[in-house]
């Protein structure tokens, strides 16, 4: 019997022959993620009594979850982690002029197929996009990790899902994955290990890949994997840091589901207050008035999100009573936006162009509500609370759907829109 | 060791935005005050109300979303004694452990437990006892059940270091 990747990869990284679904093992990790965090974690650290960070060159830090900082609290806390930093001869450090570090780690260069990456954030699963298993873990976790280099880690039941058909135009890899979460529901895969594979999935982009990894987590997903192939190598060759080895499932491996989608048919899809997986096609709530669009986060914040939305906005007004928030994922994307004339489009639309940053998405700053707003959001999650205020809705879509829905001020479908 | 207190019931997919709001995830850094902020955005009289040991019960996926250990810190500020529940978010799940908060996954219970009664659990016995009966639940793995006892991952990896 042919083994997953999630056995390949996790008895490669226990030092095991071989290991099967439902094992505990201990792992030492390739890459370990923290962010803002990082100063809360070096405080666990210190409470276990050692100085040093036994592997410094595995850690990668970067800033975004407020920044700039929005306070004297928030200041104080990048300070914190700055000085942590020097003292523990951290190379890899981002500041606030990196990005979004779903975005960041992938581009310097510290993502690659065959990997095993831990982050104390739960959307670590994004890097599933380039063939590595990753997955968010705890803050105690990080901290013991920096001090043993190791963790242990239940090896996981694979389910494969398989997306064929041909994508209809307006609909896009988040509406694909909107669509999974809402037929699976938020724990429809609690626990498992989610293996993206069929037709669409390979002829996705690597952008469009993230997305499907990232959001893996909002169904339950322990990590999202998809097959590194040219793509992901073409990706990655003037980025990858170091030499990797490509670990793909066996053709015999034990699945423990498989679930087929045909996306042929599939029209836009918005998820709807207050969970993830309540997710209707764009026809249900078409109408439905809107205050804030925001384009970005490390879901959809990458050049081909921003170039859809200049391309649907291009020489057209936003309606007057929304504000379209705009944040490329990294500086990158920024200065690639910015030089294929994307932004000076998004502008002129009336777009408010942030720095990169994970905003207000998780409510901290730049751009939270006010009670009895409605927010249409490329990001991913809409849990009562989020974007600051638990009066507040906020609606989650593809970028496409909602530059086209800043537009007319309320839910519209992208598909009238489309040049 | 066993505890008794009084039952408070929620659903399913109880997430950590509001067991713990991201607007205070990089504000508040004291255990204590974390605590008075428990289940904000769900229950705004939990906090104000509960008392040491009580006990929370919910549906499936708890603690699903962020990775944010806080919500298993402001619980346990809060004195929450244990959380059973019919399933749980697996990053929630391993927080508990490390913070040594009772995560215990009893469908039966669930099931069988109203708001407000009170309730005892028998940790060594696997043990719940409630209105409608006793129910029993699974121990923790071998592996993970030294970093409970040893009162949270923090505390055990001093354990193994010997420090």
């Amino acid at each position: 019997m042919g083994k997953t990747f999630a056995e390949k990869i996790l008895a490669i990284k226990s030092g095991k022959e071989s290991v099967v679904a439902g094992e505990i093992v201990t792992v030492s990790p390739d890459v370990v993620l923290s962010h803002d965090n990082t100063a809360a974690i070096s405080k666990k650290f210190k409470q276990i009594g050692i100085d040093k960070v036994k592997y410094p060159e595995k850690l990668v830090i970067p800033l975004d979850h407020c920044v700039p900082a929005a306070s004297e609290k928030y200041a104080s806390n990048h300070k914190t982690i700055r000085e942590f930093v020097r003292e523990q001869k951290i190379e890899n450090f981002y500041d606030i002029n990196t990005g979004v570090c779903h975005q960041v780690l992938p581009e310097k260069g510290h993502v690659l197929p065959g990997t095993l990456i831990l982050g104390a954030d739960s959307h670590t699963t994004t890097y599933g996009a380039f063939g590595a298993f990753s997955a968010g873990i705890g803050r105690s976790e990080v901290a013991s990790i920096w001090a043993t280099d190791e963790i242990w880690l239940k090896v996981p039941e694979t389910i494969k899902i398989n997306i064929e058909g041909k994508i209809p135009s307006g609909v896009y890899p988040k509406d694909i994955i909107l669509h999974i979460i809402g037929n699976l529901g938020a724990d429809g895969v609690l626990y498992k290990a989610v293996e993206f594979s069929g037709k669409v999935v390979r002829e996705m982009s690597i952008s469009g890949r993230m997305t499907l990894c990232n959001m893996a987590v909002e169904m339950g997903a322990k990590n999202g994997y998809v097959e590194a192939d040219e793509k992901t190598i073409e990706w990655l060759t003037p980025r990858a840091n170091k030499k990797y080895e490509i670990i793909k499932s066996d053709s015999d491996a034990k699945f423990e589901k498989i679930i087929n989608y045909d996306i042929s048919k599939l029209e836009p899809q918005i998820a709807c207050p207050h969970t993830v997986d309540n997710v209707k096609p764009v026809s249900k709530v078409i109408g439905t008035k809107i205050d804030q669009a925001l384009i970005g986060t490390c879901t959809n914040g990458r050049i081909e999100d921003l170039k859809i939305a200049s391309q649907i906005l291009k020489g057209k007004r936003i309606s007057d009573r929304v504000r379209l928030l705009v944040f490329p994922a990294s500086m990158e994307i920024y200065a690639e936006a910015m030089e294929l004339g994307i932004l000076r489009e998004l502008i002129r639309s009336g777009a408010v162009i942030m720095n990169p940053g994970c905003g207000p998405c998780l409510g901290a700053h730049e751009g939270v509500l006010a009670p009895g707003e409605v927010c249409l959001s490329t990001a991913n999650r809409n849990f009562k609370g989020r974007m600051g205020c638990k009066e507040a809705e906020v609606y989650l879509a593809s970028p496409a759907t909602v530059a086209a829905s800043s537009l007319y001020g309320e839910i519209t479908d992208v598909r009238g829109n489309l040049k | 060791m066993s505890i008794k207190g009084k039952v408070w019931k929620y659903g399913d997919d109880v997430n950590t935005d509001v067991i713990f709001p991201g607007k205070y995830t990089y504000t508040i850094t004291d255990p204590n005050k974390m605590a008075q902020h428990a289940l904000e955005d769900l229950d705004p009289e939990f906090a104000k109300k509960v008392k040491k040991n009580d006990v929370i019960i919910a549906g499936e996926n708890f603690g699903c979303g962020s990775s944010r250990e806080q919500a298993v810190t402001c619980l346990k500020y809060a004195g929450v004694g244990a959380v059973i529940a019919k399933s749980f978010s697996r990053i929630f799940f391993r927080n508990a452990i490390n913070q040594a908060l009772p995560a215990i996954e009893c469908k039966e219970a669930v099931d069988n437990i109203t708001s407000g009664e009170e309730v005892s659990i028998d940790f060594e016995k696997g043990e719940i006892s409630c209105n409608k009966g006793v129910f029993g639940f699974s121990p923790l793995p071998k592996e993970i059940l030294s970093i409970f006892n040893d009162g949270g991952l923090i505390p055990h990896v001093k354990k193994i270091l010997k420090i």
